[in-house]
């Protein structure tokens, strides 16, 4: 299943691709232990950039894929992360598990993508650029308000001692021993993520050969000619969008597990651009593109908040641009020259480059 | 009463300054059929000039109406310098590419505009100093009755002068007949000899000088600029020329009035509208609770924001090509 989305001069050598699969199975089985050697917050770094490329996937099938445009997919995590907050901390008292939570979380999302999508979808793609994005902002605005009369999100104070992860009698969110053997949180959590977003992107894999996967990429390319072959555009346009934000909500509940507290700060526009940056960096449309566009722009920033100030401080005495703002930069121009001189990616997917390079009359 | 024609006069200064914003959006879209992101952020960019030549001015012995005209011809050629610039790099080379594209770049350049205003004017908040004092004139003679002040007039008839002028600009002047043309049939309008990347070059410089103005006469509205403050007003200004009629002019200067309007009233009245202390008779419940607190609204004025946006839905849903618009929206 796995091989036929493997390079040719892979897949005809069978013995290549197990040795290949083994060791970067070993690899990334040892990956958080080495990083841990070097420091805990650089395994928190890699959980961060794993959920990153679950959101990048996600948002991946609404403008990879369908090629529409979402500016604020931001929210549907949002939701997620606040469904699992609200359904799994001291706040109202109730403390559900995870996998009853991350599937109403995931289905709120989809709630509130078909809410704005379906009256977006059947028009032309700017007008649902710029309907997600507002929506981004005005989830922002309920957050920090819906504190009054009713306290329902605690506004901007946030919602705190959120309930880890349990499983199988292993709490996600302290150090198990086993023995000598010290299990920290942190490696619990980089391995079920490590699992979700390898299932993420098998299905998505198997969704991009699929029928609805071929429907969204006639969609992508001329909208016309799909609907003139008897696809129902706007449905299928729909269905891409509430996948994207029910894996967003997927993701968001996980977020709030990992962090045990979320606050409307942490889904602003900045993380909606991020995610949308990695995905035209890595590569529209294509999923180890997008994975590849997410762990760069996750690590990028971190890097250069240990290089850059250090730096601006050796040469200039004094600390000119914050790393922040050096992020943000980064993640502007990204898109911007990744747009004008490589617009699939740098990973491109065949079928998206050749739309691409292609121009419209 | 008072209450009533006071958010009637605010909402009216503010449904101004979205209209010469929305302007901008629209006049692109008109002509090239492109949501320009970054028109939020040239507004933004036009009130951080302008503070900065008032700023550096104050107290040099100019008079103030002087200083803020001098703040305005400051912002005006560097917002059409930054328009022009973005059109040319960001959009240009990419017309003829699929949708997505150009409107990916506008995003990336968005967030370069805001953060390199970051790095020029800082983080914070900063305020516009009152150079010129706040006058306030009372409607009728009751001390208690509604009241406008001068820096609202000035808006307010600022704005109409600058929509009189952009209205005759595109129907009474080559220029303005070019610019219709090209909206029409770009390559036939090249045939008649218009070079249409001038005129859209020109629409852009046009479109980011009422913005630097617009952004000028919200910052001195509120007194206060920010590095962010470009994004909502533009998500808004793109409201109202959705509402408006994409595309059409007088749809986006009543598009941008009637937002300023509902703005206004929904942050008057939605307090009280939705406070559940006024349904206790019918609720029983809450006589209780509003004995404690008598002010159990719903949605205060904390959710102006949210008001432009569910109009677009509305719009969106019902009314897809604006109020006054002819186009058909469903264009693939």
């Amino acid at each position: 299943m796995v091989r036929s989305y493997l390079p040719a001069s892979i897949r005809h050598h069978p013995a290549t691709l197990w040795v290949g699969v083994a060791l970067i199975a070993i690899s990334l089985i040892a990956l958080p232990f080495a990083l841990s050697m070097v420091g805990m917050a650089w395994v928190r770094i890699t959980n961060l950039a794993i959920l990153f490329a679950l959101l990048a996937l996600g948002l991946n099938i609404v403008v990879g894929f369908a090629g529409l445009l979402d500016l604020g997919y931001i929210a549907f995590y949002a939701v997620g992360a606040y469904v699992y907050a609200l359904l799994a901390s001291p706040h109202f008292g109730i403390h559900l598990p995870f996998w009853v939570i991350l599937p109403i979380g995931a289905l709120f999302a989809c709630f509130f993508g078909v809410l704005l999508g379906s009256p977006t979808l059947k028009l032309r793609g700017d007008y649902l650029a710029i309907v997600t994005l507002g929506f981004g902002e005005i989830i922002r605005i309920f957050m920090n308000n819906l504190s009054e009369p009713w306290n329902i999100t605690n506004g901007p104070k946030g919602i705190t001692t959120i309930d880890s992860i349990k499983f199988l009698g292993l709490d996600f969110g302290t150090t198990s021993r086993f023995g000598d053997f010290a299990l920290p949180g942190l490696i619990k959590y980089y391995y079920l993520l490590l699992f979700i977003l390898m299932v993420v992107i098998i299905v998505n894999l198997r969704l991009q050969n699929s029928r609805v996967g071929r429907a969204w990429e006639a969609i992508r390319e001329d909208e016309l000619a799909a609907r003139a072959m008897g696809i129902n555009t706007t449905n299928m346009k729909l269905l891409a969008f509430a996948m994207g934000a029910s894996f967003g909500g997927v993701a968001g509940g996980v977020f709030a597990s990992i962090q045990s507290f979320i606050s409307p700060e942490s889904f602003t526009l900045t993380e909606s651009v991020m995610i949308l940056a990695m995905v035209v960096l890595g590569g529209m449309g294509n999923v180890w593109g997008v994975v590849l566009g997410a762990i760069l722009l996750s690590f990028v920033p971190e890097i250069l908040r240990y290089t850059v100030e250090p730096a601006q401080k050796a040469l200039f005495g004094k600390q000119l641009i914050e790393a922040e703002v050096l992020r943000m930069l980064l993640f502007g121009l990204a898109m911007v020259v990744m747009m004008l001189y490589r617009p699939a990616g740098l990973l491109p997917s065949a079928v998206r480059q050749r739309e691409l390079s292609r121009s419209e009359s | 009463m008072d209450v009533f024609l006071q958010q009637l006069i605010n909402g009216l200064t503010l449904g101004c300054v979205y209209a010469v914003v929305a302007l901008g959006y629209t006049m692109v879209y008109g002509i090239i059929q492109l949501i320009n992101f970054a028109h939020g952020e040239v507004v933004m960019i036009g009130a951080m000039v302008a503070f900065s030549v008032i700023v550096a001015l104050n107290g040099s012995g100019v008079p103030p109406p002087l200083i803020v005209a001098l703040g305005v011809l400051a912002a005006i050629p560097i917002c059409m310098a930054v328009g022009y610039s973005v059109e040319k790099v960001a959009y240009r080379p990419l017309r003829n590419a699929p949708r997505l594209a150009p409107l990916i770049t506008a995003i990336g350049v968005s967030i370069i505009l805001q953060h390199v205003a970051l790095l020029i004017w800082g983080r914070n908040y900063i305020s516009f100093p009152q150079i010129i004092p706040n006058e306030t004139y009372h409607l009728t003679s009751s001390a208690t009755s509604a009241t406008i002040t001068n820096i609202q007039i000035a808006i307010i008839v600022l704005s109409i002068a600058m929509m009189v002028g952009l209205v005759l600009l595109v129907y009474k002047t080559r220029i303005g007949i070019a610019m219709r043309a090209v909206s029409q049939r770009p390559d036939v309008a090249g045939l008649m000899g218009i070079s249409s990347n001038n005129v859209i070059s020109f629409t852009f410089v046009i479109g980011a000088g009422l913005g630097a103005i617009a952004g000028v006469m919200i910052g001195s509205y509120y007194g206060i600029a920010h590095y962010q403050m470009g994004f909502m007003l533009g998500l808004k200004a793109f409201c109202a020329a959705v509402l408006g009629g994409i595309g059409n002019l007088a749809g986006a200067v009543l598009g941008g009035i009637l937002i300023g309007l509902i703005e206004a009233f929904g942050a008057g009245y939605m307090g009280d509208l939705t406070n559940v202390c006024t349904l206790d008779k019918f609720l029983p419940g809450f006589t209780a609770l509003c004995e404690a607190n008598n002010n159990m609204a719903v949605f205060g004025s904390s959710y102006k924001d949210v008001f432009a946006f569910i109009v677009l839905i509305l719009v969106l849903v019902f009314r897809p090509q604006g109020l006054l618009g002819e186009r058909v929206a469903d264009r693939a």
